[in-house]
């Protein structure tokens, strides 16, 4: 006699469950299915399309009724369980069924996380888990209007894209910094977000909704309106769509009495607490892990179907999966674990001309990890590799290159261009070919990139072929070529700095992923050398539009303070031109006494530093300075440090121009500017030089009929005298004269090259020409450090007493008063 | 099977940590620094270069690494060891992330004998 299987759930699970078992043992069971949802079994994977015009329903469906039918399966559509009695061995649902059974699988699914925030049950605020969702939204999309996705995960972005697609106008928020980040790493995640964007949807990133607000319901029934986020922003949305997460159905197994952790708690073969009842699908929990995917929920009820069947072999290990993002146009794939570790390998291939990133991670020998971006057709190939656990070594020299290429040996990096035909263009930019290069090279004997971006114009814009061109020239010269002429920025990159501010440039790059991603940096985010030169180059390329990185800023630099041998902080208040009042002075004798701050000591750039603060008190140190008017000095900064003056003629008896008046007028323009290297001026009222001008990077001597400008000091490692820039009669044209030499600095110094060596590199004469000879390039370099100081002249101190950045201050946790537990 | 259950303490949430950075958790012998990777794995060292006691916690991240803000020794996160041609190693504790709540072993409040 048939047994009874009974199934809660008619899910892509149990189907797959059900077609294996009619092959396994075709005659063992009279199937009674249960389905809350009105319908066949469907491809739920297949909903974005749906969603997105791409598909019907009648496409998705994967067991249509004649299907029942002929394997005489009982389907109650619409039937919701509301009860299994475990005694009895019946399962009634909620018109009133009864159904007996000596097996019972259960698969009622997920259900979807929504955010516990006021109006998140305002009538437009849909989940996205099934077809009447849907529905829902696509009827909504009929009507235009605003949509707004909560989620930035593979759901969230799915419904995103088939949401445009409908013609609504649609906002994705994520609480993260960066897209999908479960599934991509920071550098994937970024090229999906422009990706995204270029189909004009909006992404915000690290929104976190505050809550949805509603209509006003003296006007009818209250519908959404718009969310709004924790930082007050509103978004104004006809349509919300949560799309944060799901987690396991277990309502009606924790009424029957079955263990339930955060899933249905199922062993090895898929059997419950209570040995007739199995569950499966994205319902269960295994070795404490649930599961959304499809491949693992396949295997489970294969697995099932097997015990079913009579054979308890078969045993469920989970294992990695795959993900795929199902957004017409967007290429994305990842599997496995790709975190960064002490015994993995990465190998990383950025083609950022085609919007190319794929990332192995490798261990012992084998991959662990894939994500892949832009280009996924191998993705099959190397999640199999994974899976198996295959060894790649011989292989791995070419092993990113795909299946296409696997097992070659390494290729001649010269070869590929060395077989290119001489039309073959090089430089796409300036329209160069290969011919023209060789050629050059030939009859003019050029040596060098250099020689090529002059004579060719290869090379001299985006620089994208660059190491084409390199390549061309090894061909041509061999060993005579030396690639190396160029110091690289780091280890991370074979680019050197002038490369990359160029690059920035040409590119527009506006963040360090971006540019990470786009200049084909070796590392997955840079080191400690490379990422606070790239911070630098950005912000002082894009005044006002780069977002400044706390992270890829040294310590000093992140916290305002200099850190000494101890792990305390030394501050140094500005104190314009070397000059102070009683008022400072009792302030800071207040704040010394306050904070109990061991050292106070006279710097050598005329102002005082409180040594030995401990970092916890900094921002009541500055709450204090502040207080009585005083700001930052900068004196750890990469920027303007101190203006050092002489009294001039306000009291010296030799003095020729008001010395102390010019360097307070200076200091108060240029403070707050980041520089490549930190930046002393000073500013004598005669030759005698009391204020030491003539070491500094900038100096000033004043003299009867004016003031000499000089720049390129140094007294530090090396110790060198200035050199003379040239003369200007009055202090306008100073302050315009060194605004315009700094603004050079910042555009062309390499990080940490103070200004002495940039001189020395670049020459006086260029330098010259272009802050003081030509008038209207002065004037322009002039005009673009007074727009980067618009940005740049916020008191860091006040920002930071008034609490931004408070993560820096505090501990994360104080573990001193709690006792351990034995 | 009989396994020793660890006790964790719950010393604060994943975001509380910024990507790339650090904070510091103090404990009755010493200060303890929990960084934040870009993956978001999350790792426990003693807040103590082995070069000059610096503090790693103000260091800048990279990859698996941080670099000590004293005098720029690189210190693997996971071992504590240093990295390149330096010599030494600092105290690492075992650490987790569940729920977005970073929870530390709470073996850091024993006496650190060893």
């Amino acid at each position: 006699m048939k047994q009874k299987l009974v199934i809660i759930g008619n899910g892509m699970a149990p189907g797959r469950a059900l077609e294996k078992l009619f092959e396994l043992a075709p005659d063992a069971y009279d199937v009674t299915i249960f389905n809350a949802e009105p319908r066949v079994n469907y491809d739920r994977i297949m909903l974005s399309p749906v969603l997105s015009g791409e598909k019907t329903f009648d496409d998705i469906v994967i067991h249509g009724d004649g299907w029942y039918i002929e394997h005489g399966i009982t389907l109650y559509k619409g039937h919701k369980v509301v009860e299994i009695d475990r005694e009895a061995k019946t399962v009634r649902s909620e018109p009133g069924t009864v159904a007996s059974y000596d097996k019972l699988i259960i698969a009622t699914g997920s259900l979807p996380f929504i955010l516990p925030v006021p109006g998140s049950d305002l009538a437009g605020v849909l989940t996205y888990r099934d077809l009447d969702d849907v529905q829902a939204m696509m009827l909504a999309a009929k009507a235009g209007g605003r949509a707004v996705v909560i989620g930035g995960g593979l759901l969230g972005l799915e419904a995103a894209a088939g949401l445009k697609e409908q013609g609504m106008e649609v906002t994705v928020l994520h609480l993260m910094p960066t897209l999908m980040e479960r599934q991509l790493d920071v550098a994937a995640g970024h090229l999906l977000q422009k990706a995204v964007e270029a189909r004009g949807i909006k992404v915000i990133t690290k929104a976190n909704t505050k809550q949805i607000v509603g209509s006003d319901i003296r006007l009818g029934p209250a519908r959404v309106e718009a969310v709004e986020l924790e930082d007050g922003t509103r978004i104004p949305a006809d349509l919300v769509v949560m799309a944060i997460g799901i987690r396991p159905s277990t309502a009606l197994a924790k009424g029957a009495g079955l263990e339930c952790k955060r899933g249905i708690v199922v062993d090895a073969g898929l059997r419950t607490s209570d040995p007739d009842i199995f569950a499966l699908g994205e319902c269960v929990e295994v070795d404490g892990q649930v599961f959304g995917l499809v491949a693992p929920l396949y295997e489970m009820a294969g697995i099932a179907a097997s015990h079913l069947a009579g054979d308890s072999e078969p045993r469920f290990v989970p294992s990695a999966t795959a993900t795929k993002l199902k957004v017409t146009g967007i290429n994305l794939f990842s599997a496995g674990d790709f975190a960064d570790a002490k015994d993995r390998q990465e190998i990383v291939l950025r083609d950022a001309a085609r919007g190319i990133y794929k990332r192995l991670v490798l261990k012992d020998d084998r991959i662990i990890g894939v994500v892949m971006y832009g280009e996924t057709a191998d993705g099959a190939w190397f999640f199999d590799l994974l899976r198996k656990g295959s060894d790649i070594a011989p292989m791995r020299d070419t092993l990113i290159f795909g299946p296409g290429f696997a097992g070659g040996g390494p290729a001649d990096p010269t070869a590929a261009v060395a077989a290119l035909p001489d039309e073959a263009e090089i430089c796409g930019c300036n329209g160069v070919c290969k011919g023209k290069i060789t050629t050059a090279i030939d009859t003019l004997g050029l040596k060098s990139l250099d020689d090529i971006r002059a004579r060719t114009k290869a090379s001299a814009s985006c620089g994208s072929c660059t190491g084409l061109v390199e390549q061309l020239l090894k061909l041509k010269l061999g060993d005579r070529y030396n690639t190396a002429a160029v110091q690289p920025m780091c280890g991370c990159t074979h680019l050197g700095h002038d490369d990359v501010r160029r690059l920035i440039v040409a590119q527009e790059l506006k963040s360090i992923p971006s540019l990470l991603q786009e200049l084909e940096w070796k590392t997955s985010c840079g080191c400690a050398k490379c990422r606070p030169a790239l911070n630098y180059y950005l912000l002082a390329t894009w005044p006002g539009e780069y977002q400044d990185d706390g992270q890829s800023r040294f310590i000093n630099e992140r916290v305002h303070a200099n850190i000494q041998k101890d792990g305390t902080y030394s501050v140094v208040p500005r104190m314009w031109g070397g000059m102070t009042s009683a008022k400072e002075l009792r302030a800071i004798a207040d704040v010394v006494e306050k904070f109990a701050i061991p050292s106070v000591k006279v710097t050598g750039g005329q102002r005082i530093d409180l040594l030995g603060v401990r970092k916890e008190d900094l921002p009541a140190v500055w709450s204090d300075l502040n207080d009585a008017g005083m700001v930052s000095g900068a004196a750890y900064a990469k920027g303007l440090r101190t203006v050092k003056t002489c009294v001039g003629t306000d009291w010296c008896r030799f003095g020729t121009q008001d010395s102390t008046g010019l360097g307070i007028r200076i200091e108060r323009f240029m403070w707050g500017s980041w520089t490549p290297a930190k930046v002393k001026m000073g500013v004598s009222g005669c030759p005698r030089n009391c204020a030491e001008a003539t070491c500094k990077d900038v100096g000033v001597i004043c003299v009867e009929s004016g003031f000499d400008i000089h720049f390129a000091g140094a007294a530090g490692l090396d110790v060198k005298q200035t050199e003379l820039l040239g003369h200007v009669d009055t202090e306008d044209e100073v302050i315009e004269v060194i605004a315009a030499l700094v603004q050079l600095y910042r555009e062309q110094g390499r990080y940490l090259e103070r200004i002495y060596k940039w001189t020395r590199r670049v020459g006086i004469e260029s330098i010259r020409q272009h802050v003081l000879d030509d008038l209207e390039r002065r004037r322009a370099l002039h005009h673009r450090f007074v727009y980067s100081q618009k940005f740049a002249q916020i008191d860091p101190w006040a920002e930071r007493a008034q609490g931004k950045d408070a993560h820096e201050f505090r501990p994360l946790a104080d573990l001193t008063r709690v006792e351990a537990a034995e | 099977m009989t396994v020793m259950e660890k006790a964790w303490i719950d010393i604060g949430a994943l975001d509380d940590i910024p990507r790339l950075g650090a904070r510091v958790v103090k404990t009755p012998l010493g200060c303890i620094a929990v960084f934040r990777a870009d993956n978001d794995e999350v790792y426990a060292l003693d807040d103590r270069c082995p070069h000059k006691n610096g503090p790693l916690s103000q260091g800048i991240v990279h990859g698996r690494t941080v670099t000590c803000p004293l005098h720029n020794w690189v210190i693997s996160l996971e071992r504590g060891t240093a990295e390149g041609a330096d010599e030494g190693q600092v105290r690492t504790y075992s650490v987790r992330v569940d729920g977005g709540r970073i929870l530390i072993d709470a073996d850091v409040l024993l006496a650190r004998t060893n």
